[in-house]
C-alpha cells in the first residue's frame, strides 16, 4: 500500500513529523510502521506538548519510591508498606460510549497498579458533565456512573471517594478522571523496564480482538461532527477477566519469575512492548502469528494497535514459562510466547516468518517529538463591580439554593452505586473530606481525595490550580492524617492554540508552587488534551488526587459535629471573598472576577495545627471550609452529626453575606468541648494562628442569630434530594 | 401486531458473557461448542395496522433504545 | 470447628470472610471450585462476589462448579453451609435454598448500612442473636430482590424459615426499608433442616469497632457456640 499524505493526515502525522520518521528510520515506513508511529508519537503516549512543562513539577522527597515514568507513583508508608497510585482520564471514550468508557477507564487505571505488583485496595473517581439541563447530561451521568460501579463492584475493590460536577462547558467533553490506589510490599515491586537478552516476552489475558484500533489517536483528537463516525473503537470491558487477571499476576508474582511487567493499554501491544524494550535499553523481536487473536484473519496492523481490554506483556527469567503457564491456565486465561529480547535495539516484527517492521526503538520513545508550543498569559479575571442588591437577600433562602443546587448537593446517590465496603477495611465513607482505608491487617490507615476547582482555574490558573492543591492537602488533614503525595490529571482544550497553551503552563506553575511549598510530590499523572468540540474548550481542569498517611486510625477524624454543647471554631481569617464563590454562582448568575488568594504560609502553618489538635485528642470534628463557604460546611457538619448549631457571627467589619459564603482559604471548621477549650486555644495562640469562636452545638436545629432556626432532618432534605429528583423524573424509581 | 427483535452485540465486539458461558458449557461436557453469543429477545405489541409504519416506528425504537449502535446490532422479526 | 470458603473464578469477598472466619478461631482453608471433593469441614461458605462476572445469570454458572456436587452432599447430610451475597445466588441456583433474586426494584446497584431484623435464632448461624434483634449490616448487590410466590411465602413464614428482614432502625418490618424491593422484606433465609442459611446482607464486613460496628461478629460467635 502507498503511503499517500491522507494516509499521513489520517494516522494523526503532522507533514514535518514524516520528515522527522523518514530521517529517523532512513526508508519511508509501510503502513504497520507509519500505524507504530502514530500510537507512540500521538499526545497520549509521547506527551510531545507537555513535557517540556512536566519536568519541572517537584516530584521527590525522602518519601517517594518512584516517581513519574512508570506505570504509577509510589510512596513509602513505612513498615516495608508502599502505596501506589495514579490518576488517568478516559474523557473522549466516555463521551462516545459512557458505560464502557468509564468501565475500561476504571480497568486500565487498575492494571497500572497491579501490574507494580500491588494489590488495589481503593479507587476514586472524578466526573465532570455538562449543565444538568443539556439533553445529553442525564444519559452520560447515568453510564458513566454505571460503568465505574459495574467494573469496580466486579473486582471488589472499594470505590471510597470522588466528585460530580456540572458545568455547561462541558456539554460536549465530559471529563471522567479514576484513580485507583495499591498496597505493595517494598522489596516486592514490579517495574517495566526489560532486562537481559533472549529472555521471553510472554502474552497474557484476554484474545485480541479489533477494538479500539486507534483509541490512543482518538484520545488526542479534539471531536468534530463526524465523531459518529470513531465510534466502533470503543473498547468493551470485561471486569470478570481483569478479575482474573488480577489474581493470576499476583499469583506469579509471589516468586522470581518475571523481570518485567506492563499492562496493555493505550496503542496496546505497540506501547508496551516499545516502553519495556527501551527503557531496558534493548531490543525486542515478536512473532504476531502467536498473539491470542479473538477474530479471524487479523493482520499485523490491527494485532499492534489493537486496544482490547484485559491484557499484559510480561518479561520472564527464561525456565519459567511452564510454571507461570500453570498458573494462568488455572485462571483460565490465554498465556502465549510472543518472542524474545534482543540486543539489537530495534522493535522488529515478524509474522508468518516475514519481517512486517523493523523500527529502531529510540525513534519511538526517546527521538519522539517534544514541542515547545507557543502560549500566552491567561488574561485573569480583575476585581470589577459587584453583582447589585445581594446584600439584600434572606441568609436561609441562599442556604436552601445553594445546598439544593447540583453541584453542592450531597452525592449518595451516585456513590451508593459503588461497593464502598468490600475488602473489609473502608474505616471513612464517601461523603467525608477524604475515605480512609485500613492498611490490613495492622492500625494505620491512608486517606485518599480527589479534587478541582475548575471555576478558579479558568478566572485565573496559577491561582486555581495552587488551590486545588491546597484543598487536596486540606481534606486528608481534616480527616487527621499527614499528607504524603499527589497524582494529577491534566485535562486541557487544544495545545496548538497559545491560549490553551498557557492554561497549561501557568496550571503546572501553580500546581509546582504549592507541592514544593508543603512538600507535597507529584509522583505520577496523565495529560488530557484536546478536549474541545467546535472551537468550545473545557475550562482548565486539573484533577489532584492526594495520599496521606494516618500512623494511627484512633486518632482518625470526621467532620460530623458530635454532641451538643461543644464549641464551634473557625481556624483561618475569613475576609468575605466572593468572586467565583458558589453564592455569586448559583444565587446571583455571576461569574466574573478572581478566584480567592492562595497563602501557602497560611495554608501550611493552620494545617500542621489541625494536625496537631487531632493527634492531641483537643478537637471532635473537623471539616475544611471550600466550595460554598463557612456556612455551607457548618450545614455539612449539622447534617453528616444530625446535630445542630448555635452560630452569632462576630462583630465584623465585612457583611454577612460575605462573612458566611465567602471562599477564603485555608480554614477549617473544628467542633471543640469545653474540656479541651483552654488548651486548644493555647497551642493556637502559640501558633498565631488566626481563630474564632463562632458558637456552639445543640440538639436538632442550625439557628442563626438574628436570620433563621431551621431543623437539621430539615436541612438534609434540601442536601440530599436533587439526583433522586433528577432521575425520577424518568427512569422510575 | 406482534414484532419481535433481537439485538446483539456488533460481530468484532468483544462478548464477555458469550464467552463464559461458552467456556462453560464446555466444562459440562458439550464439546461441540465452538463459540456462544449473547443478545437480547423483544417481543413488541403495537397498534399499527400498516405494515410498513409499524417496521419503521420498531427500527426507530431499535436505534433510539433498545441497541446501542455505538456496539450492538439488531434484527427486526416480522411475523 | 473448621470450615471451608469455596473461591470461583471473580469471587471477591473470599478473603474478608475468611478474615472474620480466623478472627472467631474457625479453622479455615479456601477451595478451589475445580476441585472435586471438600476437605473435612463443619462449615462450607460461599463467598460474596460476582463469580464469572454475573454472566448469564447471578449465581448461575458457579452453581455448575464441579464442587457443588459435593457441596450438595455436605448439606444432606446436615453439614453447615452459609452463602453470603453472591453466595445465597449460588445456593438458589444450585437448588439448595428456595426463591429467586431478582435485579433490585430500582435497578441499580446498592451499597449501603442497612437495619435487619433477626427473625430466626433457633439456628446455628443465629444462636448468638436475641430474637426480634435489631441490627445493621452493609448490603452491596444488584441481584438482591427475594422473590417467592404466595405459597412459598407462606411456607417460609409458618415454618419460619426467615433468617433476617429488612426494617427500620425501630425493627418496623416496612416497605421504605426495603431496599431492594424482596417479598416481605425477607433479607436471609433457612432451609427447612436449619442447617444451610443464605442472606444478601454482608456480617463479614462488621466485625470491629473501628469499621462502625460489630454486628457481623455475633453470626461467626454463633457458629462456634456449642
Amino acid at each position: 500500500m502507498k503511503i499517500t499524505p491522507e494516509i499521513i493526515d489520517k494516522h494523526g502525522i503532522k507533514p514535518d513529523e514524516y520528515k522527522k520518521i523518514i530521517k529517523l528510520i532512513g526508508k519511508n515506513p509501510n503502513l504497520l510502521e507509519l500505524g507504530i508511529f502514530s500510537a507512540m508519537w500521538n499526545e497520549h503516549c509521547s506527551y510531545k506538548s507537555s513535557k517540556k512543562y512536566l519536568k519541572t513539577l517537584p516530584i521527590k522527597n525522602d518519601k517517594v519510591i518512584q516517581g513519574p515514568g512508570e506505570n504509577a507513583g509510589i510512596v513509602d508508608i513505612e513498615d516495608n508498606d508502599a502505596i501506589v497510585f495514579k490518576i488517568e482520564s478516559h474523557n473522549h471514550p466516555s463521551f462516545i460510549e459512557p458505560y464502557q468508557g468509564a468501565a475500561t477507564g476504571v480497568g486500565g487505571i487498575l492494571r497500572d497498579v497491579f501490574t507494580m505488583g500491588a494489590r488495589p485496595i481503593a479507587t476514586l473517581n472524578s466526573i465532570h458533565f455538562g449543565s444538568h439541563l443539556h439533553s445529553k447530561t442525564k444519559n452520560l451521568l447515568n453510564g458513566v456512573v454505571l460503568g465505574i460501579g459495574g467494573y469496580g463492584n466486579c473486582m471488589g475493590i472499594p470505590t471510597i471517594g470522588g466528585e460530580v460536577k456540572f458545568n455547561s462547558s462541558y456539554n460536549e467533553n465530559i471529563l471522567v478522571n479514576a484513580m485507583a490506589v495499591g498496597l505493595v510490599k517494598k522489596n516486592k515491586i514490579f517495574y517495566s523496564k526489560a532486562k537481559g537478552i533472549n529472555q521471553p516476552v510472554i502474552y497474557v489475558g484476554s484474545k485480541t480482538g479489533r477494538d479500539g484500533i486507534h483509541g490512543a489517536s482518538m484520545a488526542s483528537n479534539k471531536f468534530d461532527n463526524n465523531s459518529e463516525q470513531k465510534k466502533p473503537t470503543v473498547q468493551v470491558g470485561d471486569p470478570f477477566t481483569e478479575k482474573l487477571l488480577l489474581e493470576a499476576c499476583l499469583e506469579l508474582m509471589k516468586d522470581n519469575s518475571i523481570i518485567s511487567i506492563q499492562d496493555m493499554g493505550a496503542a496496546g501491544l505497540t506501547s508496551s512492548s516499545v516502553e519495556m524494550a527501551s527503557k531496558g535499553n534493548l531490543g525486542i523481536e515478536l512473532e504476531l502469528e502467536k498473539v491470542p487473536c479473538r477474530e479471524e484473519n487479523m493482520t499485523p496492523y490491527e494485532i499492534m494497535l489493537s486496544e482490547s481490554q484485559e491484557r499484559m506483556l510480561l518479561i520472564l527469567n527464561s525456565g519459567k514459562e511452564n510454571q507461570a503457564k500453570k498458573i494462568f491456565s488455572k485462571w483460565g486465561l490465554d498465556f502465549s510466547i510472543i518472542g524474545k529480547t534482543t540486543n539489537s535495539k530495534n522493535l522488529i516484527l515478524n509474522y508468518n516468518g516475514n519481517e512486517v517492521a523493523n523500527l529502531p526503538l529510540s525513534s519511538l520513545s526517546k527521538d519522539a517529538p517534544e514541542y515547545d508550543r507557543k502560549w500566552i498569559k491567561s488574561t485573569n479575571s480583575k476585581k470589577t463591580e459587584n453583582p447589585k442588591n445581594f446584600k439584600s437577600l434572606k441568609i436561609s433562602t441562599c442556604l436552601e439554593k445553594i445546598l439544593k443546587s447540583p453541584n453542592n448537593s450531597e452525592k449518595s446517590w451516585v456513590w451508593e452505586q459503588y461497593d464502598h465496603t468490600v475488602m473489609g477495611d473502608t474505616v471513612q465513607k464517601p461523603g467525608g473530606d477524604s475515605g480512609v482505608i485500613r492498611i490490613h491487617g495492622k492500625n494505620k490507615g491512608i486517606a485518599l481525595t480527589v479534587d478541582s476547582s475548575a471555576n478558579y482555574c479558568l478566572a485565573d490558573p496559577v491561582t486555581g490550580a495552587k488551590q486545588v492543591v491546597c484543598e487536596t492537602w486540606r481534606n486528608l488533614i481534616s480527616v487527621g492524617s499527614k499528607p504524603l503525595a499527589i497524582t494529577n490529571c491534566l485535562n486541557f482544550g487544544n495545545p496548538e492554540k497559545d491560549k490553551i497553551m498557557g492554561q497549561f503552563v501557568e496550571t503546572i506553575d501553580g500546581i509546582s508552587q504549592a507541592c514544593t511549598y508543603l512538600d507535597f510530590p507529584v509522583v505520577s499523572g496523565n495529560v488530557s488534551f484536546y478536549n474541545e468540540t467546535k472551537n468550545n474548550s473545557i475550562p482548565p481542569t486539573p484533577t489532584i488526587g492526594g495520599v496521606g498517611l494516618i500512623k494511627n486510625l484512633n486518632n482518625m477524624m470526621t467532620k460530623n459535629f458530635k454532641e451538643p454543647e461543644n464549641h464551634i471554631f473557625v481556624i483561618g481569617k475569613t475576609l468575605g471573598h466572593l468572586y467565583q464563590s458558589e453564592f455569586f454562582r448559583e444565587i446571583m448568575n455571576f461569574n466574573n472576577g478572581p478566584p480567592p488568594k492562595v497563602n501557602l504560609f497560611n495554608e501550611k502553618n493552620n494545617g500542621l495545627l489541625i494536625l496537631d489538635l487531632i493527634s492531641k485528642k483537643l478537637v471532635s470534628s473537623v471539616h475544611d471550609i471550600s466550595s460554598g463557604g463557612m456556612l455551607i460546611a457548618l450545614s455539612e457538619m449539622c447534617i453528616s452529626g444530625k446535630i445542630g448549631a448555635k452560630i452569632r457571627i462576630p462583630n465584623n467589619i465585612i457583611g454577612k453575606h460575605e462573612y458566611l459564603f465567602g471562599e477564603d482559604q485555608s480554614r477549617y471548621i473544628v467542633e471543640i468541648s469545653e474540656k479541651n477549650k483552654k488548651e486548644a486555644i493555647k497551642i493556637l495562640e502559640k501558633n498565631s494562628v488566626y481563630y474564632e469562636v463562632i458558637g456552639k452545638t445543640q440538639k436538632d436545629y442550625l439557628d442563626l442569630e438574628k436570620e433563621f432556626k431551621i431543623n437539621i432532618s430539615e436541612l438534609s432534605k434540601f442536601n440530599s434530594i436533587w439526583f433522586k429528583n433528577y432521575f425520577e423524573e424518568n427512569y422510575g424509581s | 401486531m406482534k414484532i419481535s427483535a433481537t439485538v446483539t452485540l456488533k460481530k468484532d465486539v468483544l462478548d464477555p458473557q458469550g464467552k463464559a458461558v461458552n467456556q462453560t458449557i464446555k466444562n459440562m461436557g458439550f464439546k461441540n461448542v465452538t463459540d456462544v453469543r449473547q443478545g437480547k429477545y423483544f417481543e413488541i405489541e403495537i397498534d399499527e395496522a400498516n405494515k410498513e409504519k409499524a417496521k419503521e416506528i420498531i427500527e426507530d425504537i431499535c436505534k433510539k433504545l433498545l441497541s446501542n449502535v455505538v456496539i450492538e446490532d439488531y434484527i427486526i422479526n416480522y411475523k | 470447628m473448621r470450615s471451608s470458603v469455596i473461591v470461583f473464578p471473580g469471587s471477591n469477598c473470599d478473603r474478608d470472610v475468611a478474615v472474620a472466619l480466623e478472627k472467631f478461631h474457625i479453622k479455615n482453608q479456601m477451595v478451589w471450585h475445580n476441585d472435586t471433593n471438600l476437605p473435612k469441614t463443619d462449615l462450607v461458605v460461599l463467598p460474596g462476589g460476582f463469580s464469572y462476572g454475573d454472566y448469564l445469570r447471578t449465581g448461575c454458572i458457579a452453581s455448575k462448579s464441579k464442587i457443588i456436587d459435593d457441596v450438595i452432599r455436605h448439606a444432606k447430610k446436615g453439614g453447615l453451609i452459609l452463602g453470603i451475597c453472591n453466595g445465597f445466588q449460588i445456593l438458589i441456583e444450585a437448588g439448595l435454598l428456595p426463591g429467586i433474586l431478582l435485579r433490585n426494584i430500582g435497578l441499580r446497584f446498592l451499597s449501603k448500612n442497612v437495619f435487619l431484623k433477626v427473625v430466626n435464632t433457633d439456628n446455628q448461624f443465629c444462636l448468638n442473636y436475641k430474637n426480634k434483634d435489631i441490627i445493621q449490616l452493609p448490603i452491596a448487590h444488584n441481584e438482591g430482590n427475594f422473590f417467592a410466590k404466595k405459597e412459598l411465602l407462606k411456607m417460609l413464614e409458618d415454618n419460619n424459615l426467615i433468617a433476617f428482614k429488612y426494617c427500620n432502625k425501630n425493627g418496623e418490618i416496612e416497605e421504605n426499608s426495603n431496599p431492594n424491593g424482596s417479598s416481605n422484606n425477607i433479607a436471609g433465609v433457612i432451609s427447612e433442616k436449619k442447617n444451610i442459611l443464605g442472606m444478601m446482607p454482608h456480617p463479614e464486613r462488621l466485625i470491629d469497632p473501628l469499621l462502625s460496628g460489630e454486628d457481623g461478629s455475633i453470626l461467626f460467635t454463633s457458629l462456634i457456640k456449642s
